[in-house]
């Protein structure tokens, strides 16, 4: 009786199908496995897609899984570049790990956290849950954690960092425009990589106009775009979605977002407004042609808060990135 | 009666709690969940003693209040913060804040940004070890918020102003204490603000009403200065260099830049060493169109001046004050735009108009002379600002 019972029970246990009604409801669950999104921290259930990002947002070097699940039936829309609209129902699923060693990346990864933006009727939430030391369960963390994470960095040195899973106010800290939470990553400009949107269509899952769409460059492939393309990718990315004209960093004055023409908004010797000891000493946020002399450069590079940029999910310096704006500021005019 | 009886209940709203959190450790944790998990109309009432927090804290929930036992004795300590860029950020609405001490923030002390009715009622913020660079630039950050409510703050050591309110509308400023700050007290970019019976001393400079281009929100204008203490403004500037207040001389009473119709009214200024009211066009160059650099519209009278002007802390100014018999004047405006700026000054002392021939102008093109003023009538009173009730009572 029991042995004829258990392949009902197997079938029946959450992690398998996708709950629709917890993602609709209005309950924040207390485990993450109740919404049938996932297998383990990266690995989806049937019916949820991986995807990649041309340029991807840096969080000290960790790993990232990312993955969409739009409901049965339903369709994102493409809306020009920028974000796809997604319909009511629909998750965006970001784990984030470690491997042990950053030179072999999909070589024995620790999940520690999978973040979900999940749209309801009433607009995005934001949930943070954080999986336990064995990788068995994930729990909601509203009010996050910090953690100390370890791994072996590219020139074979050992890293640690005190790691931060954001609270949910901080979640929505990068996440707002205007006074509403939205995503930030999914923009079409970003997934455009030549198939994966295609697919997404021939899948069923989107639907919308291809034609004529921008490809953000890969920020450290040179063959994908120029510097000044690739260096505008990775602001966009990384800075662009406090700084914009609504974003949470509006009040600075200063905006880099893909699309903010090349004047004293995108920094061009744009003085430090409220910046404070941020400012570093510095009179400009970029001095074109000297990227010593340009604050924007130097809040990169530190690691001190109330200096440091971003101000959240930022333990370590990108020092690849860093590289980055550095040359496209030398080389500017 | 009895289904009445029930649709009423359904129409009250959710009895407000009150959520008890002790200082103590896992202080980061219990507060931040406490104020996530808060209710519209909860109070969280921090008890006394310390709490040592390890990142920054924020409220996003309307109509909270977060309140502690007094501001010498719930303290917020953020010596040990790890990230962020405020020790609380507060982005809803209605919010109360009462009854406590932020001290020693890596960045900014207490940042509310699109909250309107914000209230700060006996908040107390300080950088513990005096004034260094190093301290964080603002101790109550206010900005782009409607109905900015600031009464019984005590701020000490921020590095750039004490208390900022930015890009902000209606705001009043009141019995509030900033000392060793860069600026004391600064209006930026911001419309329709009363800040009265305020005492700003050893700062660099006591006031500043200040606006500046390429922001979102700029035209700073309809500020009233009146009844404050603004005495001995005489720490050495210790902003970090760039920012628009590293260039405040040393000594500086009340500061307006860039701003259009502002009253500095029945204000008692004194030993101020570069001057007690000083009135600027912004200096630097600018891009952008639609700003405007020059100080126009602006009255200053019936004030009661003590010594000042015997430190003037600016290239030029010690020549200017031998020039002028040693002492620089209390009441100086760089007299960019001419008669047309339409400056009124009052007050029984010395006036001068460096009479600068545009923006921008270097010191040395100044042609020093008493200033009368134009024929054009002075700017008529400003109403008084006013809060909405509530945000009113909630500071009483």
């Amino acid at each position: 009786m029991l042995a004829l019972l258990a392949p009902l029970l197997v079938s029946a246990s959450p992690g398998s199908h996708v709950n629709d009604a917890l993602i609709l409801g209005d309950t924040l669950p207390p485990r993450l496995q109740d919404f049938g999104l996932l297998v383990d921290g990266r690995t989806p259930t049937p019916g949820v897609r991986a995807y990649h990002l041309n340029t991807p947002l840096f969080s000290d070097y960790s790993e990232k899984f990312r993955f969409l699940y739009v409901p049965q039936g339903q369709k994102a829309v493409l809306k020009g570049d920028g974000l796809i609209d997604l319909p009511v129902g629909s998750v965006l699923i970001k784990s984030f790990g470690y491997p042990a060693d950053l030179r072999a990346p999909d070589r024995d990864v620790r999940i520690l956290e999978t973040r979900l933006l999940i749209r309801r009727a009433a607009g995005w939430v934001a949930l943070p849950y954080v999986w336990n030391a064995q990788g068995t369960e994930a729990l909601l963390k509203r009010a996050g954690q910090r953690m100390s994470v370890s791994w072996t960095h590219f020139d074979g040195q050992t890293r640690t960092i005190s790691y931060a899973v954001p609270n949910a106010n901080q979640c929505k800290g990068c996440h707002v425009l205007g006074d509403a939470i939205t995503p930030i990553g999914p923009k079409a400009r970003n997934l455009n990589d030549g198939v994966q949107l295609q697919a997404m269509k021939q899948a069923g899952l989107l639907t919308g106009s291809l034609h004529g769409l921008v490809r953000l460059p890969h920020w450290d492939r040179p063959e994908t775009g120029s510097l000044n393309a690739r260096a505008r990718a990775y602001l966009d990315v990384n800075c662009g979605h406090c700084h914009n004209p609504k974003g949470p960093a509006d009040t600075s004055g200063l905006w880099l977002n893909w699309d903010q023409p090349a004047d004293t908004n995108l920094g061009l010797y744009k003085r430090p407004t409220a910046a404070g000891r941020g400012s570093v000493g510095l009179d400009f946020a970029i001095k074109p042609g000297d990227p010593g002399q340009s604050y924007l450069v130097a809040r990169m590079q530190s690691l001190e808060p109330g200096i440091a940029m971003p101000e959240l999910g930022r333990a370590t310096v990108h020092t690849e990135g860093v590289d980055l704006i550095r040359h496209w500021v030398r080389e500017m005019p | 009666m009895q289904v009445a009886a029930i649709a009423l209940m359904a129409a009250a709203p959710a009895l407000a709690d009150t959520i008890r959190v002790a200082a103590g450790p896992d202080a980061q944790e219990r507060l931040q969940a406490a104020l996530i998990e808060a209710k519209p109309g909860d109070v969280v009432d921090m008890g006394a003693g310390r709490f040592d927090l390890t990142d920054g804290l924020s409220l996003d929930v309307n109509g909270v209040t977060v309140r502690g036992a007094g501001p010498d004795k719930t303290i917020l300590s953020f010596k040990g913060q790890q990230a962020a860029g405020e020790g609380l950020l507060v982005t809803s609405d209605d919010v109360v804040l009462r009854d406590f001490a932020v001290e020693d923030a890596r960045g900014d002390g207490i940042k509310s940004k699109g909250a309107d009715q914000i209230v700060y009622k006996n908040i107390r913020v300080e950088w513990t070890g005096g004034p260094k660079e190093t301290n964080g630039a603002y101790g109550l950050y206010p900005v782009e918020s409607r109905n900015v409510l600031i009464d019984g703050a005590v701020v000490k050591g921020a590095s750039d102003a004490g208390i900022y309110v930015g890009q902000s509308r209606n705001i009043i400023v009141r019995n509030s204490t900033a000392m060793f700050n860069v600026a004391g007290i600064e209006i930026e970019n911001s419309y329709d603000a009363d800040v009265h019976s305020n005492l700003a001393t050893r700062n660099t400079g006591g006031i500043l009403i200040f606006d500046l281009p390429n922001l979102p929100q700029q035209g700073g204008h309809n500020i009233r200065v009146f009844s404050n203490r603004v005495i001995a403004n005489d720490t050495p500037n210790f902003a970090p260099k760039g920012n628009i207040v590293a260039s405040v001389p040393t000594g500086t009473g009340v500061m307006v830049m860039a701003n259009r119709n502002v009253h500095v009214v029945d204000n008692d200024l004194a030993d101020n060493g570069t001057t007690n009211v000083m009135i600027v066009a912004y200096q630097s160059a600018f891009t952008d169109k639609a700003y405007n650099p020059l100080a126009r519209d602006v009255v200053v009278r019936d004030n009661r001046h003590g010594r000042a002007g015997f430190a003037p802390a600016f290239p030029g100014g010690a020549e200017l004050a031998a020039a002028m018999g040693g002492l620089f004047p209390a009441v100086f405006w760089d007299g960019v735009g001419g008669d047309s700026a339409n400056v009124h000054f009052g007050d029984p002392v010395m006036a001068i108009s460096l009479n600068l021939p545009a923006q921008g102008a270097a010191v040395t093109a100044a042609k020093p002379g008493p200033y009368t003023a134009p024929a054009s009538p002075a700017p008529a009173a400003l109403p008084t600002i006013l809060m909405p009730a509530a945000t009113e009572a909630a500071a009483q």
